[in-house]
């Protein structure tokens, strides 16, 4: 009864989409490469291992910055969440394990809640939100820390101990196991669940998305929950791993965690991402970290200045791909 | 966006109100506090120690402010001062006055990358700027390694010298005050940049030439950081670029939002920038005059920016 | 008797500031049947969409479902009680795949977890049964146009709709999507589903409608069966003269006849041509001259009035201002300097800035005549201010005050009076009178007699036929973007107007 419409195949699409899914996956093996090939000691197990571990804190992190932005919002805070969280481990440590685990995703989680509450319900702007709660998250550290001046100490023989140090068969480290543990949840979460469909619908377009029965509000609040929850868990098994809460550990890495968000492939105005990718991204800052530690002649910031071209490199490609920014009338 | 259609509330003119005018009433409540309980709050010694402590916050904040009636926000702007101290340090050999000339340069080039991503490849201003701002403080980084103590004596004066009893950094501050409040009065470029971020659309319609409104927008505002940058490397006599600026953007945002302009553009208000930031100023020194530790200081910052942008929220639009 | 109503509306009434979008509207939808809901801009269609789907709470006046009633709270509310909505703007999500955009929200699970292979199995059976035969794992934005609209109505139809209501469903489409839209309602009816059909597009609605509704400022003024209602009877009833308003109003405040200025003509537009919008329109403005552009809404007014104004990008087309050619893809800039103006018929979002002053706002299209080395001279714009201001009597405590504060007739004379600032020689007036009071819109419309009388070459755009008919010298009638009419002299009377609109010569093609 009806004619059928048959859409024309246009070439450049599937390039376009294996580009922007698999892009920081291809830099990254190349990079890999290119660095086995030229440096020594680059492509040893024991390095290889270096950067996965060191990686491990940024990628948890990452991981629910990635929920975020895909919302289309952003969280500045999770840094100094991030080091609030290793303090408050620290400080919870001499209670056990489950302390220390309990403490700061309780904190971490709450002050998540609030940025979600005041972004979905107050109707304020997401990165000034973060920022301010940023701040308040670093009063609240100070104030636990005793104004900076206290570090608590991780008790050695926690039975959570090797779970951040141990390795698997004396090779790969457990914490990089459970990143990639992580990781898999957070997908099959993100893709395969009613609630991830709701979280690429609000970065889709809001309004739709509540036209087509999304809870908005309930959506974002709970992702900007779930990165409090993430930067307090990295912060406390960051703790573990350096065995004390260092309070200036973590300022700053909310810059690097949306890097490896967007050069993950995830698109910074929301609607359109996934976690392979930025766990791809999280390993190429890595690696570019290692590598610039190796050369020796570079100064570490090198890595910065190489995080804030590809930021806009990639976006500039993804305005392009996606059909134009949003110049023009 | 929010679907329902709320009827105009009785106490949205008090909110208005609130706004507007909210920041001088804090800062003549803080004064009157300090007069009441702080010792020697109203010696000259401390004016100078307010004053110069608060010179880089504001200058910074009056680029902010022309930024944010565009109906944009610049990040990077704690970068941008790091990106000129570093440039002052390198650039000294050849005298302070070619130095400090380069570093304001250097930043209005910063600012003019931010500007041309925003208006010409459409970005929104917060991601183009979130990448100066990484980008620009590891350049800074790679520029100037680490911290590099200035021993030009005419920049150590500039930081630390006075005229009429009145530092160097105070009047230079005074006068940007003056120059931007005249810029955003009386020229056709401040006229056109308040318009601009009221409604891009019609400002289109009406034959305003909006993309080279907003690249110099962004080019001025990162000259302004430049030079905050020179003045505290002055003032330090050392050159930082590691801490320099560091979360100088919240501060900035925050004089301008509590200076009662709000975040979705369309309005500026200089004067409400300097009462904003000298507010914040003076709340930090309350506190730690009465012996607060910095972690309240940080929480009550927090609390009065989450506050100032609740009520500068604009729900008329959406 | 046929059936009860599946849904039915007594009384709904809906105010907004200002506005009474809803007067008491008793609307009746049957099971089965497909229901035309027609009326020209802010006559309160997408307001009574909004409150049958839940979007708005009315402030009056009950809603029944079934027979019994009912208060939809939120759009899935409303949803789930089978009431589905394909809106005209919204176009789903672009960036997610195509199946995921159709089972948003009920996805089909396995363990708890999307079952994809199921998911896209489904989606491709159901979107062939629309005509759509893709690969469903695509980015829904990277279909057609018509496509989308086909799986937004799709998802909207597989949710056990009783009730689907399409806003303005083909006014993206090719004819060849239209047609299998029109296969999808027809089956639609046969399932004894009920649909709301709301165009512009007549033809269409004989074609596919059994009933029509229609309203006028926000009161419904018609309903019944679409085969016992003309052409000429409908678009009067959109249209037509009110006779209250008019007794309470009185008539437009146009003077009768004028003469145009011989002569290089103000404005010559030919074959302007923008795809989907504007089809080889041409038209000629002498100076001294009010030309009309009539046609109802989306006929392609607004496009012919932002094209000339170097605001809307033309694949083809010329525009010569005063004998001058501008360059084809002229900007606005270019076309202000040329000396054309263009009020814009959205004010609230094209034209004022809310949160400045009268005194800016009316300035700042002028700034650079205003204005030397960049530095504006307050004494010119305040001499300027000062004079439109007293001409077009805007009504304000002071210049300083926030135009966001005014009337609406007031802003509207603000904004005419920052174009007339820049002294143009076409004037491009886009809906001048609508939503502005009585007393503005009758200074209004002198003032338009008054610019002719000086030699401007005038474009009236407007809904409001009357104002047409008196204002203009001349009327050239748009339908689907392009010219099917025009009248002169003794010609432009309503009927004569209504007959074009309706009717208009070769009324199927275009596209």
């Amino acid at each position: 009864m009806i004619t059928t419409s048959k859409e024309a195949p246009t070439a450049s699409i599937p390039w376009r989409d294996l580009a922007q899914r698999h892009g920081a996956l291809l830099v990254l093996l190349l990079v890999v490469a290119v660095a086995g090939m030229t440096l020594d000691g680059f492509l040893t197990l024991g390095n290889l291992n270096r950067v996965l571990v060191s990686a491990s804190f940024l990628a948890i992190i990452a991981l629910g910055m990635t929920f975020v932005i895909i919302t289309g919002g952003i969280d500045l805070s999770v840094g100094t969440v991030f080091a609030l969280g290793g303090v408050l481990a620290a400080w919870a440590s001499q209670y056990g394990s489950l302390a220390l685990l309990a403490l700061p995703l309780v904190v971490c989680g709450l002050i998540g809640l609030l940025n979600g509450v005041l972004i979905a319900r107050a109707g304020l702007a997401p990165f000034i939100v973060t920022l301010a709660t940023m701040l308040g998250a670093w009063g609240l550290m100070l104030s636990v820390s005793d104004e900076g001046n206290t570090t608590y100490l991780v008790p050695e023989g926690l039975v959570l101990a090797p779970l951040v140090h141990g390795r698997l068969f004396d090779v790969l480290g457990y914490s990089f196991l459970l990143v990639v543990a992580v990781y898999v949840v957070g997908g099959l979460v993100l893709r395969r669940t009613t609630a991830g469909q709701h979280v690429y619908a609000v970065g889709g377009d809001e309004r739709t998305a509540a036209l087509m029965g999304v809870p908005v509000a309930r959506t974002k609040m709970a992702v900007y929950t779930l990165s409090g929850l993430c930067a307090g868990a990295a912060g406390a098994l960051n703790a573990v791993w350096l065995g004390s809460g260092v309070t200036i550990f973590g300022i700053g890495i909310e810059l690097q965690a949306i890097s490896a968000v967007v050069i993950g492939g995830t698109l910074l105005t929301g609607g359109y991402g996934f976690v392979a990718g930025t766990l791809a991204g999280v390993l190429l800052l890595g690696v570019i970290q290692n590598i610039i530690n190796a050369v020796g002649t570079l100064t570490s910031a090198f890595q910065e200045v190489v995080s804030g071209l590809f930021l806009i490199a990639v976006v500039l490609v993804q305005s392009r791909l996606s059909g134009g920014g949003r110049g023009g009338p | 966006m929010r679907l329902d259609t709320l009827p105009r509330v009785d106490g949205e003119r008090a909110l208005h109100l609130l706004r507007d005018y909210g920041v001088y009433v804090g800062v003549t409540l803080i004064v009157l506090f300090n007069i009441a309980f702080t010792p020697h709050f109203l010696s000259l010694e401390n004016f100078r120690t307010q004053a110069v402590q608060v010179a880089p916050v504001l200058i910074v904040a009056l680029g902010m402010a022309l930024v944010i009636a565009t109906g944009g926000i610049d990040l990077s702007v704690g970068s941008v001062m790091a990106l000129s101290a570093a440039v002052i340090s390198l650039y000294l050999g050849y005298g302070p006055i070619v130095a400090v000339l380069i570093a304001i340069v250097v930043g209005a080039l910063a600012g003019t990358i931010n500007g041309v991503l925003v208006a010409f490849f459409g970005i929104q201003a917060i991601i183009a700027t979130l990448a100066m701002m990484i980008g620009g403080r590891g350049l800074a980084l790679v520029l100037l390694p680490q911290l590099d103590g200035i021993r030009s004596p005419g920049l150590r004066a500039l930081g630390s010298g006075s005229f009429l009893g009145v530092p160097y950094l105070v009047w230079i501050a005074a006068l940007l005050v003056v120059l931007v409040a005249f810029l955003v009065r009386r020229t056709v470029f401040g006229r056109r940049l308040v318009a601009v971020g009221g409604n891009r659309r019609a400002a289109e319609l009406s034959g305003l030439p909006v993309r080279r409104v907003l690249l110099g927008v962004y080019a001025l505002c990162g000259a302004l950081a430049a030079v905050a940058g020179v003045l505290v490397t002055a003032r330090l006599q050392a050159a930082d670029p590691n801490s320099v600026g560091v979360l100088i953007e919240l501060s900035a945002i925050t004089a301008v939002v509590v200076g009662g302009t709000p975040l979705t553009g369309g309005r500026v208000r200089i004067a409400g920038t300097v009462a904003g930031a000298v507010l914040m100023q003076l709340l930090v020194a309350t506190l730690i005059k009465h012996d607060l530790p910095p972690s309240w200081t940080q929480m009550a910052q927090t609390a009065v920016i989450i506050a100032a942008v609740y009520l500068a929220r604009d729900r008329g639009r959406t | 008797m046929p059936t009860s109503p599946v849904l039915d509306t007594r009384g709904l009434t809906k105010r907004f500031p200002g506005v009474l979008a809803l007067d008491g509207v008793d609307f009746a939808l049957r099971p089965g049947e497909v229901h035309a809901l027609v009326g020209e801009n802010g006559a309160g269609k997408s307001t009574l969409i909004k409150v049958l789907t839940g979007v708005y709470r009315p402030d009056d006046g009950e809603l029944w479902h079934h027979g019994e009633p009912a208060r939809f709270t939120t759009p899935s509310h409303a949803q789930r009680a089978g009431i589905a909505t394909i809106y005209q703007e919204v176009d789903l999500l672009p960036l997610l795949s195509v199946a995921r955009n159709l089972y948003l929200g009920r996805e089909p699970k396995r363990f708890g977890l999307i079952d994809f292979a199921r998911m896209h199995h489904e989606a491709a059976e159901t979107l062939r049964g629309y005509g759509v035969d893709v690969d469903v794992r695509r980015r829904l934005g990277s279909l057609s146009m018509g496509a989308r609209q086909m799986v937004a109505l799709a998802r909207a139809v597989s949710a056990e709709a009783r009730v689907v209501i399409m806003d303005e469903p083909t006014s993206s489409l090719e004819p060849r999507e239209v047609e299998t839209l029109f296969g999808v309602i027809e089956w639609l009816r046969g399932r004894g589903v009920a649909v709301v059909y709301v165009s512009h597009r007549l033809d269409e609605l004989y074609r596919v409608c059994d009933r029509v509704t229609v309203l006028r400022d926000g009161r419904l003024v018609h309903t019944g069966a679409m085969a016992d209602l003309s052409r000429l009877r409908l678009v009067s009833l959109m249209l037509g003269r009110d006779m209250e308003r008019v007794e309470r109003e009185g008539a437009t405040t146009f003077s009768g006849e004028r003469e145009a200025w011989a002569g290089t003509p103000a404005l010559e537009a030919e074959g302007l041509t923008a795809r989907h919008r504007l089809h080889d329109v041409s038209l000629t403005i002498r100076p001294g001259e009010v030309v009309g552009l009539g046609g109802l809404l989306g006929s392609g007014r607004t496009e012919t009035a932002k094209a000339i104004a170097g605001a809307l990008p033309l694949d083809s087309g010329s525009v010569s201002v005063v004998g001058t050619r501008l360059k084809r893809g002229a900007s606005v800039p270019a076309a202000i300097r040329a000396g054309v103006s263009l009020l814009p018929e959205d004010r609230k979002h094209e034209g004022i800035v809310p949160g400045l002053s009268i005194r800016e706002n009316i300035a700042l299209a002028a700034m650079p005549r205003l204005s030397r080395f960049g530095l504006v001279s307050e004494k010119r714009v305040d001499e300027v201010v000062r004079v439109f201001m007293e001409r077009l009597r805007v009504k304000a405590v002071s210049p300083h005050q926030k135009v966001e504060e005014l009337s609406g007739g007031n802003q509207q004379k603000v904004l005419l009076a920052r174009w007339l600032a820049l002294a143009p020689k076409v004037l491009l007036l886009d809906e001048p009178t609508r939503g502005i009071d009585v007393g503005a819109k009758a200074e209004v419309q002198r003032l338009v007699d008054e610019l002719a009388e000086e030699g401007l070459g005038v474009l009236l755009i407007s809904s409001d036929l009357e104002e047409l008919v008196e204002g203009a010298d001349r009327v050239v009638v748009l339908k689907d973007g392009a010219v099917v009419g025009e009248l002169e002299g003794a010609e432009v009377t309503e009927d004569a107007l209504m007959a074009a609109i309706a009717q208009g010569p070769g009324g199927g093609d275009g596209r």
